[in-house]
């Protein structure tokens, strides 16, 4: 099969161009080199099938970058029909010895200039016909995201492969960019016109606000707060109104059908994997907001900015700005933003990132907390409280990038594109929730339906009332007295490695009461000292198998996240021993 | 010839050399900034926090640390 390759910089819209030509659902956003593993999509172009491949965004064909390396080996190894050079109509300056590295390699191109739309009301022009005899090539002006310029583009493209001509490009006569930087700015004066100054952006308009020295971080905070109640007011609803859909299939079709069934096959099949699947399920719609309201933040260039606000103090840690905006994703949710560290782009730093996001206080975490702390504290300690495990979660998190950053240094080229604000599509708005939903249910469903299966069985075996769960409870009772939890609480945390939303409904089950009785019985049952103790293990300890599972996929390395898991366990034990037992003896004292 | 680190705010200035390191100094050069090139700071973070520079209709922001060693010269302001 023929196959045609999409190279270009970083933010220049590859990605959009790339689902505009193949309906296909690529990852898109306002950072530099998002796109991972190589996308492809089969397109029909004329009356041929064409293997079209997405290449990680490149600033420099012999650039040492990882990306760099890829789009590279990519390039030598591959034979190709063709290659579409996107370039942004606006940067032209700088972009258009892209174009003139691969033609010297002798790649036959298209080159297509996006954004023609910005382009246009920025006051440039591009002579593209006299630009393209000087290429060699076609070169086209498009808007990839409004579609303007993809027919004649597809049209070139057909061009290109009736040539049927496959070449593979030898790399060994590479030259570096730098060799064509006075061809670039030759042709950039006499084919491009841009007007002598600039007209004052919107941009830089809402820079002046997003990024005021006093306002910008408050007004951070307040975004992804917003984010995160708009997920949970549409999403909650939603959460709750498909659970009950799925329990109703389950009381009124499985059990009926089940009901021959011998016992383990029936609660293995009902209570392990029906439930843990049903569980799974009921996260999609809030994965799917979750993602759709990140999408409009990420795409419309705001993410650039608060990375820029935070990075002087990020640095001091070891990470850079871009983590801390993942470790906010992190308070709505640990999955998303640790699938988000993928544009962190040096291996270490996106290791050292990944460490410190299962610290953040999610929200499944959150309604464990809000639920104990109504239970044992007054109306006017709770929020304190509260307060005191969300400085506790970064404190922890920071603190851990901070120990560990020796080993983790970043030798990443540090210097981000701030992209101009741009209005997110609603397209892929929608395209990116439905990706990135897909490939939750994807991860998750193994190892929650797992883990769900496995307490399942813990719990109910050799029966009910001795079970395995209480037995491992009764194995750590001397581990976790130490620290003030009992056995009735260290079973829900067990029930915790599956996924924090359950520990409540464990707790419930374990206890035998529900609700406000809960409440009466848990204040009965531990002091506040073992509460706060009981809700720092909990904040500290590994956050849910679906974390776990996507630590795994994304760093691709079992010792990792092993490590990840045990740094995360030991911690959380030595923290909540020495805040038990120093309260304890402080008490003493008193 | 100063430093594109203490450069003023919203002050036009000539790229002349970068002493950075050398995958650094390709990136950069791939964003635009390269000698000869015209570059402006249009603002400083807050915190030691980095640098944020226009060259071209290209933004981006770069550390304190590898704006220091950068050597810029600035141009007179123009009309306009």
């Amino acid at each position: 099969m023929q196959r045609i390759a999409l190279v270009g910089m970083p933010n220049t819209g590859k990605s959009t161009l790339f689902n505009r030509i193949t309906g296909g659902n690529a990852r898109v956003a306002n950072w530099p080199g998002l796109t991972v593993d190589l996308a492809t999509h089969r397109v029909l172009l004329g009356a041929k099938m064409v293997q079209m491949i997405d290449l990680p965004g490149i600033y420099d064909l012999s650039g040492g970058a990882e990306d760099e390396r890829i789009a590279q080996s990519f390039l030598a190894n591959t034979a190709l029909t063709g290659v579409i050079v996107l370039l942004n109509a606006t940067q032209l300056d700088r972009q258009l010895g892209l174009a003139l590295q691969l033609k010297a390699l002798g790649a036959p191109m298209v080159v297509a200039l996006n954004m023609a739309d910005e382009a246009r009301s920025a006051g440039i022009t591009v002579d593209t016909a006299a630009l393209g005899q000087k290429l060699g090539c076609p070169v086209l002006l498009i808007s990839a995201k409004r579609g303007d310029g993809i027919a004649d583009l597809k049209q070139a493209l057909i061009d290109l492969t009736s040539r049927n001509q496959q070449v593979n490009l030898d790399f060994t006569c590479l030259r570096a960019a730098a060799a064509f930087h006075d061809e670039e700015a030759h042709l950039h004066h006499h084919h491009v016109s841009r007007p002598p100054t600039m007209p004052a952006s919107i941009t830089a308009r809402i820079d002046r606000w997003i990024l005021h020295p006093a306002l910008g971080l408050p007004l951070f905070v307040l975004t992804m707060f917003v984010l995160f109640q708009l997920t949970f007011a549409i999403g909650t609803p939603l959460q709750d109104a498909l659970g009950s859909g799925i329990d109703w299939i389950k009381s009124s079709w499985l059990e009926p059908a089940l009901a021959g069934a011998p016992e383990i096959v029936r609660g293995a099949l009902l209570d392990g994997l029906y439930d843990g699947v049903g569980t799974v399920l009921t996260f999609a719609p809030l994965i799917f907001l979750f993602f759709s309201l990140m999408a409009v933040i990420e795409d419309s260039g705001y993410f650039a900015r608060a990375a820029f606000m935070m990075d002087g103090l990020m640095a001091r840690l070891g990470l850079d700005g871009r983590g801390f905006v993942m470790l906010m994703m992190g308070f709505g949710c640990n999955v998303p933003a640790l699938m988000g560290t993928r544009v962190i782009r040096d291996p270490k730093a996106r290791r050292l990132t990944m460490l410190t996001i299962p610290f953040a206080l999610c929200s499944a975490r959150l309604q464990i907390f809000l639920f104990l702390c109504a239970a044992l504290f007054t109306p006017a300690q709770a929020p304190w409280v509260l307060l005191g495990l969300y400085l506790a979660s970064i404190v922890i998190a920071l603190g851990t990038a901070w120990l560990l950053r020796k080993r983790f240094t970043s030798s990443e080229p540090f210097a981000l594109e701030l992209p101009p604000f741009r209005l997110p599509l609603f397209k892929q708005i929608r395209l990116r929730g439905w990706g990135e939903t897909r490939a939750f249910l994807r991860t998750a469903s193994t190892m929650i339906v797992a883990g769900v299966l496995l307490v399942w069985f813990l719990t109910h075996y050799p029966n009910e009332h001795h079970s395995y769960a209480a037995m491992v409870a009764d194995v750590l009772e001397p581990v976790l007295t130490p620290i003030g939890i009992h056995s009735e609480m260290s079973i829900a945390l067990i029930f915790g490695f599956v996924a924090k939303e359950v520990v409540l409904g464990a707790l419930s089950v374990i206890t035998g009461v529900q609700g406000n009785a809960l409440s009466a019985h848990l204040a009965s049952s531990m002091d506040p000292v073992s509460a706060i103790s009981f809700m720092l293990f909990t904040l500290i300890y590994v956050p849910c198998v679906a974390t776990v599972a996507t630590m795994h996929k994304e760093s691709k390395s079992a010792w990792f996240t092993a490590g990840s898991v045990a740094w995360s366990l030991g911690l959380a034990w030595v923290l909540c021993f020495v805040f038990y037992q120093g309260t304890r003896l402080i008490g003493g004292w008193f | 010839m100063c430093p594109l680190f203490e450069l003023s705010l919203e002050t036009p200035a000539r790229v002349l050399k970068l002493h950075t390191p050398a995958e650094l100094t390709q990136r950069l050069c791939a964003l635009g900034l390269r000698p000869g090139r015209e570059v402006t700071v249009l603002r400083r973070g807050w915190l030691g926090g980095p640098l944020q520079l226009r060259i071209g209709s290209t933004e981006l922001m770069l550390r304190r640390e590898h704006a220091r060693a950068i050597e810029v010269e600035t141009l007179p302001v123009r009309e306009g």
